[in-house]
Parts: C-alpha cells; sequence; structure tokens
C-alpha cells in the first residue's frame, strides 16, 4: 500500500455514493404518476423500492435516471445538489441502472459488450491489453463470468451477473435494479443479492432495488420505500418492519377477495394424461424434452421452473400453437389432438400468458374476442357460418357484467383495456362454461394485488368443481398457493414432481436450477 | 496432360470462378456489411447494374478504367444513400424501399446507357500470375484481375474490423439490438445509414467489373441477377465476409460450368448448364432453412428474423 493516492483506479476505493430525493413530482396530463416523494439513501445502503405495479417505483427511478425530467423536486448526490437532464448525465454521476429486459448484445461476447460499452472505447481495440485489463478487474470482482462466450451462450444468471459487471466496469457506484431476479432461480437469486449485499456492506456500492418478494426485501435489504399510487406511503429500516406490515402499506384500503377454500375430493380419477410430448423450439432444438404427466380430476398441478426451459413450449403444445414432435395426449382416456373441434368436445379450455398478444386478436372488439369460443355456435351463428351480432353483444354484455371487466363498450378493441381487464375478459371466454380441463400460464403476470387474488380465486373455483388444472407460473409464491402437487421443469424435463405439502421452496429451487 | 478434357473443364472453371466471383464478392461484401448493421437492401441489384453503366461510361469518355471504378463506386453510394434515408423515415420497410431501389437503379442504367452499348470503353488490365505454370491454359485462368485481389482484402480487413474495431463492433451492436446500441448512446439511424452507403459504394465497384472487365462490356442483360444472388449467399455465408469470399468463388465456378463445357465440345444442356448458379442459390436457401444454424447466426435486428 502507498501512502500517496495514485490516479483513481475504477472500483479500487470504497466509493460508494449517497442519494437524496426530495419532493419528487412527475405529472402525465391530469395524472399524477408521482406525488412528492421523497428518499434519502446513504452510501452504502440497500434501498428497497416496494409497490404494486403503477404505484411510480419505475416513474420514480426514470426521474432519477434522466429518462424523465420531474415537474418538480430535486437530486442530491452526496448532499450535493445536481441536475440529471439525460441518462448521460445520470451516468457521469456514477448512477447505472439494471434494466428487466438484457441489455447485453447477444452475439458479441462478454470482454466486447465490456469493452464496446465504455464511452472511451478505442478505435482500434488492442485485445491483448484489454483482454488482461479485463482480467484484473475480474480478479477484484466476486462475480466469476466467462468472458470469451457470446452473451448468447451463458445462462440467464449469467447474463444478469455480466449486467451488474458491466455496470461495475463502468465505474458506478450507485446501482438501481429493476426486479433482477424474475428470471433466476431462488439459488442464482441468493447468490447475486448476497454478493451485492456484501459490496455495499464493505463501502463499495449503494443499491436500489425494485422488488416484491418479500422474502428477498427480508434476507437482503436494509430499508424499504413502499410507494402507492404515486405517493410515499411508508418505509423505514427492514429490521423494523414485517412482510405483513409492508403488505398492507402497498395494497392499502383496497378490499381483496378472500382466498378461496379447497375442497377435498376423496377419489379422483385422472382426467388429464401427458404421454412422452416432444416438442421443438423456432431453432428446431429440442424444448419439450418427453414430458409425462397425470393430473387427476379436481386436482391443480403447478409447473415451477426458471423461465426458458421450456414450460412455454410444452402450454404452445397443448394450446395447438406449436406442433408435437412425438407423444400423446389423453383426456378421460380418450386421445386429443390440439384441434378446435377437441377443444369443444373435451371442454378444454386455457389462459395463455400474456394473453393480449397469445389469446385475443388485438384490434378486434370486446365483444367478438369474447365469442371465440362460440362464434360459429347458435344464438351467435346459424348454419355455422351466418353470424348475427345481436346475440355476440348480449352475450358479451352479460360476461363484462360478470367478470367485472372494465370496458368503455363491448365494441372497443381489446387493446385498448388495461392488462388486468384483458386477463379478466378473456377469464370470462374461458371460465364461463362447464371445463373438464384447464391450462394456465403466468396468468398473474404483472397484474395488482385486487386482480391478482380474483385472477386466483376463479382457478380454484374450476378446480373444486372438478376441473384438471396445469399451472405453468414462474413465480413459485403462486405455485406454492394454488397447487395440491408442484412438478419443476428443467432443461424441457420433468425433473421433479411432489404432493405440495411435503415438499418447500428450497428443495424445489435445487430442481429449478437443474440439481 | 493438358489435352485431357476434364483438366481442360476443370482449368476452365478455375479461371471462371475467380473471374465470375469478382463482381458476386463485392455485391456479397456490401450486403454483408448492411445486414450487420440490421438491415436489408434488396436494391443492390439495381445498385450493380447502375454501376456497371457509370463505369463503363465514364471509362469511355475519359479514358481511364480506374476513373470508372470509381464512378461505379459513385453510382452505389448515391443509390445506397438514399435507401439509407427513405429507412430513416419512420414506418417505411426496407424490404419494400430495396425493391423499389432496384428498379430505379436499372431503370435509370437502362434510361442513360442506351448510348454506350455499341461503343468500346477501355478495359481493366489483368495480372498474369500464371506464367511460370508453363501451361498455357492455366496461364490465361490465371490472369488475374486486380479488382479479385481488392475484394479479398477488403474481405479480410471487414472480418478483422467487425472483431478488433470501435466501429465494427458497433455495427455488430446495432445489427443485434437497437435497443442496446441506443442505450450505448449511438444514433441507430445514422450507423445503417452509414453501413448501406458503403455496401452500396462495394456493389457499385462490384458493377463496374461487368462492364469493365468480365464479360467487359455494357449491355442490358449485364447483369442477370447477381445482385438478388448475392442476398441469398450472405445467408449462405452465416453473415462472415470470409465465408462470402468462398461463397462468391462457389457460385463463380458454377456460373463457369457451362462456358468451360463448351469450350471442350459439350454444347447439350448449354443453357441448362448455364443455369447452375440460379439452381444453386435455389439449393442453398433450401439448405439452409433446412438447418437451423444459418438463421443462429443472424443479426437479430434483420427483418426476416424477427
Amino acid at each position: 500500500m502507498s501512502a500517496v493516492p495514485k490516479r483513481p483506479e475504477p472500483n479500487l476505493g470504497k466509493r460508494a455514493i449517497a442519494l437524496t430525493v426530495t419532493g419528487m413530482t412527475k405529472r402525465f396530463g391530469s395524472f399524477t404518476a408521482l406525488d412528492h416523494v421523497s428518499i434519502d439513501i446513504p452510501a452504502g445502503q440497500f434501498h428497497v423500492l416496494l409497490g404494486e405495479n403503477g404505484a411510480g417505483k419505475s416513474t420514480l427511478v426514470k426521474c432519477i435516471m434522466g429518462f424523465y425530467q420531474p415537474d418538480e423536486g430535486a437530486l442530491a448526490v452526496d448532499g450535493r445538489d445536481v441536475a440529471v437532464r439525460n441518462p448521460r448525465d445520470a451516468r457521469a454521476l456514477g448512477i447505472g441502472m439494471v434494466y428487466q429486459q438484457f441489455t447485453l448484445v447477444p452475439s458479441l461476447t462478454g470482454a466486447e459488450n465490456l469493452v464496446i460499452s465504455r464511452a472511451d472505447a478505442p478505435s482500434i481495440i488492442d485485445w491483448k491489453k484489454e483482454k488482461a485489463r479485463l482480467a484484473a478487474f475480474m480478479d477484484r470482482m466476486p462475480f466469476k463470468v466467462p468472458l470469451d462466450k457470446p452473451v448468447s451462450a451463458l445462462a440467464a444468471g449469467e447474463k444478469q451477473k455480466l449486467e451488474i459487471l458491466k455496470l461495475l466496469y463502468l465505474d458506478q457506484h450507485f446501482l438501481i435494479l429493476d426486479e433482477p431476479t424474475s428470471v433466476l432461480t431462488p439459488d442464482e437469486a441468493d447468490e447475486i443479492l448476497g454478493l451485492l449485499r456484501g459490496m455495499t456492506q464493505r463501502g463499495e456500492l449503494t443499491i436500489v432495488m425494485i422488488s416484491h418478494k418479500f422474502r428477498e426485501v427480508m434476507a437482503f435489504g436494509d430499508a424499504v420505500t413502499v410507494l402507492r399510487r404515486g405517493a410515499h406511503v411508508g418505509g423505514g429500516l427492514v429490521k423494523d418492519l414485517t412482510p405483513d406490515a409492508m403488505a398492507r402499506l402497498m395494497i392499502g384500503d383496497t378490499v381483496i377477495r378472500e382466498r378461496a377454500a379447497r375442497t377435498a375430493f376423496a377419489s379422483r380419477p385422472t382426467m388429464l394424461e401427458l404421454a412422452g410430448l416432444f416438442a421443438d423450439d423456432d431453432a428446431g432444438r429440442p424444448a419439450v424434452d418427453g414430458v409425462s404427466l397425470k393430473i387427476s380430476a379436481g386436482e391443480i398441478v403447478g409447473i415451477a421452473g426458471v423461465s426458458g426451459n421450456g414450460q412455454a413450449a410444452l402450454v404452445e403444445a397443448l394450446a395447438g400453437q406449436r406442433p408435437l414432435r412425438d407423444g400423446r395426449i389423453f383426456i378421460k382416456d380418450k386421445p386429443f389432438e390440439p384441434v378446435r373441434k377437441d377443444f369443444d368436445r373435451f371442454k378444454v379450455f386455457g389462459l395463455p400468458e400474456e394473453p393480449l398478444k397469445n389469446a385475443t386478436a388485438p384490434r378486434m372488439s370486446v365483444a367478438e374476442n369474447m365469442a371465440f369460443r362460440a362464434f360459429d355456435k347458435p344464438p351467435i351463428a346459424k348454419f355455422g357460418w351466418w353470424l348475427s351480432p345481436g346475440p355476440m353483444r348480449a352475450r358479451a354484455a352479460e360476461l363484462i357484467a360478470a367478470y367485472k371487466v372494465k370496458t368503455t363498450s363491448p365494441d372497443a378493441p381489446i387493446e385498448t383495456l388495461s392488462g388486468g381487464n384483458v386477463q379478466r375478459a378473456v377469464l370470462a371466454r374461458e371460465l364461463s362454461g362447464d371445463v373438464d380441463v384447464l391450462i394456465v400460464a403466468n396468468p398473474c403476470f404483472g397484474l395488482d394485488f385486487a386482480s391478482v387474488a380474483e385472477i386466483r380465486a376463479q382457478i380454484m373455483d374450476q378446480r373444486n368443481r372438478g376441473a384438471a388444472v396445469l399451472l405453468v407460473s414462474e413465480d413459485l409464491d403462486e405455485i406454492l398457493e394454488l397447487s395440491d402437487r408442484v412438478a419443476v421443469m428443467s432443461e424441457g424435463k420433468i425433473t421433479y414432481v411432489a404432493p405440495v405439502a411435503e415438499t418447500d421452496r428450497t428443495t424445489i429451487g435445487h430442481h429449478m436450477a437443474g440439481h | 496432360m493438358s489435352h485431357d478434357p476434364l483438366i481442360i473443364v476443370l482449368i476452365a472453371m478455375i479461371g471462371g470462378a475467380i473471374r465470375v466471383s469478382t463482381p458476386f464478392m463485392f455485391v456479397a461484401l456490401g450486403e454483408c456489411l448492411t445486414e450487420k448493421s440490421g438491415r436489408i437492401n434488396l436494391g443492390l441489384e439495381g445498385t450493380l447494374v447502375l454501376g456497371a453503366m457509370l463505369a463503363y461510361a465514364t471509362a469511355y469518355q475519359t479514358g481511364s478504367p480506374w476513373l470508372g471504378i470509381l464512378a461505379g463506386g459513385a453510382a452505389g453510394v448515391f443509390l445506397g444513400s438514399l435507401h439509407g434515408y427513405l429507412c430513416k423515415l419512420p414506418k417505411v420497410n426496407d424490404i419494400a424501399v430495396g425493391i423499389a431501389m432496384m428498379s430505379f437503379g436499372i431503370g435509370l442504367a437502362f434510361f442513360f446507357g442506351k448510348p454506350y452499348i455499341q461503343p468500346q470503353a477501355p478495359r481493366l488490365p489483368a495480372i498474369p500470375l500464371g506464367g511460370w505454370t508453363g501451361v498455357p491454359q492455366l496461364a490465361e485462368a490465371l490472369q488475374i484481375n486486380p479488382l479479385f485481389l481488392v475484394g479479398i482484402a477488403a474481405a479480410i480487413v471487414m472480418a478483422w474490423a467487425f472483431a478488433n474495431t470501435k466501429w465494427g463492433l458497433i455495427i455488430r451492436t446495432t445489427g443485434d439490438s437497437a435497443a442496446a446500441a441506443r442505450a450505448m448512446g449511438v444514433s441507430v439511424d445514422w450507423v445503417r445509414y452509414l453501413a448501406t452507403t458503403i455496401g452500396g459504394f462495394l456493389a457499385g465497384v462490384g458493377g463496374s467489373f461487368l462492364s469493365l472487365s468480365y464479360p467487359g462490356s455494357w449491355n442490358e442483360g449485364l447483369s442477370s441477377g447477381q445482385g438478388l444472388m448475392a442476398v441469398a449467399l450472405v445467408i449462405f455465408a452465416r453473415w462472415s465476409p470470409i465465408r462470402c469470399v468462398m461463397a462468391a468463388l462457389l457460385f463463380g465456378a458454377a456460373g463457369a460450368l457451362g462456358p468451360s463445357l463448351q469450350s471442350v465440345g459439350i454444347t447439350q444442356g448449354y443453357y441448362l448448364f448455364n443455369a447452375a448458379p440460379y439452381i444453386l442459390t435455389l439449393l442453398i436457401l433450401i439448405a439452409s432453412s433446412g438447418s437451423q444454424q444459418a438463421f443462429r447466426a443472424a443479426p437479430g435486428e434483420l427483418s426476416i428474423t424477427k
């Protein structure tokens, strides 16, 4: 250690920075997205932003990052007032953000991604020199990622680490992480958050993390700020708070539907049987690799797994959107083909993920979208092809009332509805009849507490009425809440099946990671 | 040995491959550069024809084939920058613009090229590299045009630049993820504009080879779709400049099949053998659609892969 400080080397000094947000307000027209929010984040703190979708979390961080110009309010870094006019200003102050979507370039290697992200990247890159510098940088980092592979060949956890490494490489000491663990297994999430927490404790970093996983907040956070409808409604040090208290702050006085009770069944015949299903992804690689599963009437089987392990392809294959390479599907011991005729005959219904994209024609009206299952049958159609708009609209009006779909009219294009209402409209279409088999994928993704509770209750109702439910979800809490049995899918295979009472989060997490 | 018909055909095909491949090589390198930046320019057929016509006219007027090459390149810069500019406008589709630019370039070339169909312009000199062999046919086949060597050098420079320069990485970033490029503060439209313009320059130079070296005259049937085949060739070459050169040689050899067989007296099916490059294009497209590997290497922003 030399006594005289030399030119500062990146990331050697303990240089976490403090950030103070004062009276931050952002309006979009008449809508106030952020209402006089003030937060004080001392250097080296692991700070969590909690709130439902639309509570103003991302508006707040976008104001900090310079994507939005706040209407009122001020930012101070280390007690000094600063103006952040654009993301470049934020970067110059040492504030960086890890987005929900990866921003790495898939075809470039890790090393190429790091070097090109530098503002002062040399015109002609001397790879020998850069590789030596990168190796020296990596030696100081707790994260280990292979830098010579194209990013597209890395696992999700490695990509997330590389995103964080990129910010550290760019000498950022204040990191904003937007739901960084949503694509990771519980073990990967714990590893990354643990390492980041170590860096904050050593004073090398300050972190603001957007999350709604209370478990992560309790395990890694120092302090919490809760936002609701754009306003700061509470917060404090994590050690003074409980998950229940945080949940109450997040939800406010919204009435949440009670969790539906689980009816017990004496004997349950097998309803849905998947026998050795194989399907390929768009690039021709195996995505579903020999999946066999039996689901009884009145049972929910939850399939857990990290995104991209074949769950989406399995749902698509069952919905007829992806050809099966091999395997058979049986319903009540009769062979089932995923075509419209069999969906009707066997009473198979589905809620695919991203319903606006996968289950609706976005520019057609709500009424037309709600008639997808029945438009060619009486009373809507005569002779199977002559459609009458009257009965179609009348039926849609009934469903809109029964399922509380908020729409200006049955004739509005369905894409004008909010996410929760699109999901309700699809739910109304799929669940209004008699259901024997229900296939559900990530039904609550991006919805608020009230919609989540409503949709989970509807799924439970169908189970209690005797439907076999296949639930695919990336949200382990959802699977643990709803399922009778849990299955884990990893690299296209079902690697683990257990009744929900006989398993736990850790065991499921290990199987998700492929152990 | 030099009278064995098989040897004669082989030698003729090597010579033909070297001659015929040069325009393929330039157009493919230009298209490769443009596609690496995330945009497709289907108008390179028009660029090739306009480049050939303008190069020929310039060489005829000035007496210098070298100025002709520059004029061909300038035609490519003009059409390429027009394509790049039009695609910067909101909601403009690069494929539709490319088809329009193809018709536009061909139309311009036919309109202004009428007076140059008869006159004889000076041709590019060739470098005799085959004297040491002592075999006249081989010496004839190894009369190599300097542009062929320039094309190979350009491919090597491009391959090196894609891996080792800031600009190379920026082009690959823009082609693979526009969002990532914008996050880096790179103007995606500007990078693609420049890549399309430089790609156009290369295609224009390729056109000048058609009229100034081989076949070495200007007429309206000069290109016969080589600019379009180069697009297939880039897919076949999986967006690698070095593989573009090899694919161009393969296409060149296929194009030389008919004349080579004719030189040993096989005239049966002459037109069928002349169709070899087109058949090869079809086979390559079928083969590359069957193997998903080609599309894994495709830049993520290309509208054909989206």
